[in-house]
């Protein structure tokens, strides 16, 4: 392809082609810190590339590539080349990964431990880790969360992370400018904003944490905390993994495990204040 | 009504975890996960390894959980077989 950059984000190795050079020099500037790792082999290829070659530049138009497409994705606008970017790397990861059981959620660590926070889209799993990742927490991921099948341990993936919405103003307002990337207007997800996770997060991306905490966030309604069995908790992560299956027993291992040692509660919050001070109170007990 | 006998999978064939209120079962042949609850783990495990019926089963069941073997139990037992054949955990002799 014309364009290309590699990028390294936790275990994942990603080589990403494009047809336009915008969409590469936007990922170079967010993950120009992280660390690389030329000479190893690309785990997970994505490529963004143009329906016929003059829609590079007539209406151009991306659509997404790789080693797994999605048949029906419709293609998006060049403008919104970052957003097809991620939603590539995302989709190879999903579809791809099986070095690791892959949860659909959130986690941040203290201390070698962490909390994994699983919820679908709009329950605040992102928000809440980025916000406590510029506090006093280490940002493992705002999307993915790997566990190891043998260790039972969590591996971080912090790519730089989707702000979306009100969540946009909410960080945008607490951090450097420099580490946030252009504001993606109107995008199918509404408007998104990325943010490149605080220095602490990239440099320690390989470091495995030992999961002490399992969330089930939803945001609305009053502040709420439920205590979650081994047997709903897994029924959960089962559907929030998106290689449970793919795996066979090594992901049945690896989650039954999980559930029984880790303690698992619902949780409800009305703001993100209200959020951030249920997981600090949960993990004062969890620590304990 | 005929009680039918059935065979349990072999040992190695399942993994079963207790998780709580439910358990998980995982059937290495299907590579299928199973969720199920009490007295699906109860009858899997009074089994042992030559077939048998509702009515052996519930006898089992009742010696070691003070039930009534006959009547509902039996009934009930000779149903959660036909189910567990249906999901490929237990096998008709």
């Amino acid at each position: 392809m014309r364009h290309g950059t590699r990028i390294a984000v936790g275990p994942v190795q990603f080589r990403v082609g494009s047809d336009w050079a915008k969409p590469i020099a936007a990922l170079d500037r967010l993950y120009a810190d992280y660390p690389q790792h030329e000479d190893r082999p690309a785990d997970a290829t994505v490529r963004l590339f143009a329906a016929r070659p003059w829609r590079r530049w007539l209406r151009p138009s991306v659509h997404i590539g790789g080693d797994y497409v999605v048949p029906d994705a419709l293609p998006l606008p060049l403008s919104m080349g970052l957003l097809a970017a991620e939603m590539g790397m995302n989709l190879q990861v999903a579809l791809g990964w099986r070095r690791h059981l892959l949860l659909h959620a959130s986690a941040v660590a203290k201390n070698g431990r962490a909390v994994i926070m699983s919820g679908a889209s709009g329950s605040g799993k992102s928000t809440l880790a980025a916000l406590l990742g510029e506090g006093g927490w280490r940002l493992m991921g705002d999307e993915f969360t790997l566990i190891a099948p043998a260790s039972g341990e969590a591996f971080a993936f912090p790519r730089a992370v989707s702000l979306k919405n009100q969540a946009i103003a909410e960080l945008a307002g607490r951090v450097d400018p420099a580490r946030l990337g252009p504001l993606l207007a109107g995008t199918p997800k509404g408007d998104i904003r990325h943010l490149i996770p605080r220095a602490d997060a990239i440099e320690t991306m390989h470091e495995p944490v030992r999961p002490a905490l399992l969330l089930f966030p939803r945001f609305g309604g009053e502040a709420a905390v439920v205590p979650m069995g081994e047997g709903e908790a897994f029924v959960r992560l089962t559907e929030a993994s998106t290689n449970y299956i793919a795996l066979g027993e090594a992901g049945f291992g690896a989650l039954t495990r999980l559930v029984r040692t880790v303690p698992a509660f619902a949780i409800a919050y009305p703001d993100s204040a209200s959020g951030i001070a249920l997981v600090e109170d949960l993990w004062a007990e969890a620590a304990r | 009504m005929i009680d039918r006998r059935y065979r349990a999978a072999p040992k190695e064939a399942l993994r079963v975890e207790p998780l709580g209120e439910l358990t998980a079962i995982f059937d290495r042949r299907s590579v299928q996960t199973h969720l199920v609850v009490s007295p699906i783990p109860e009858i899997l495990a009074a089994m042992g390894e030559k077939p048998c019926d509702a009515a052996t089963l519930a006898a089992r069941l009742a010696a070691d959980f003070e039930v009534e073997a006959e009547g509902d139990v039996r009934a009930i037992v000779a149903e959660r077989l036909r189910e567990l054949a249906d999901l490929g955990l237990v096998a008709p002799a």
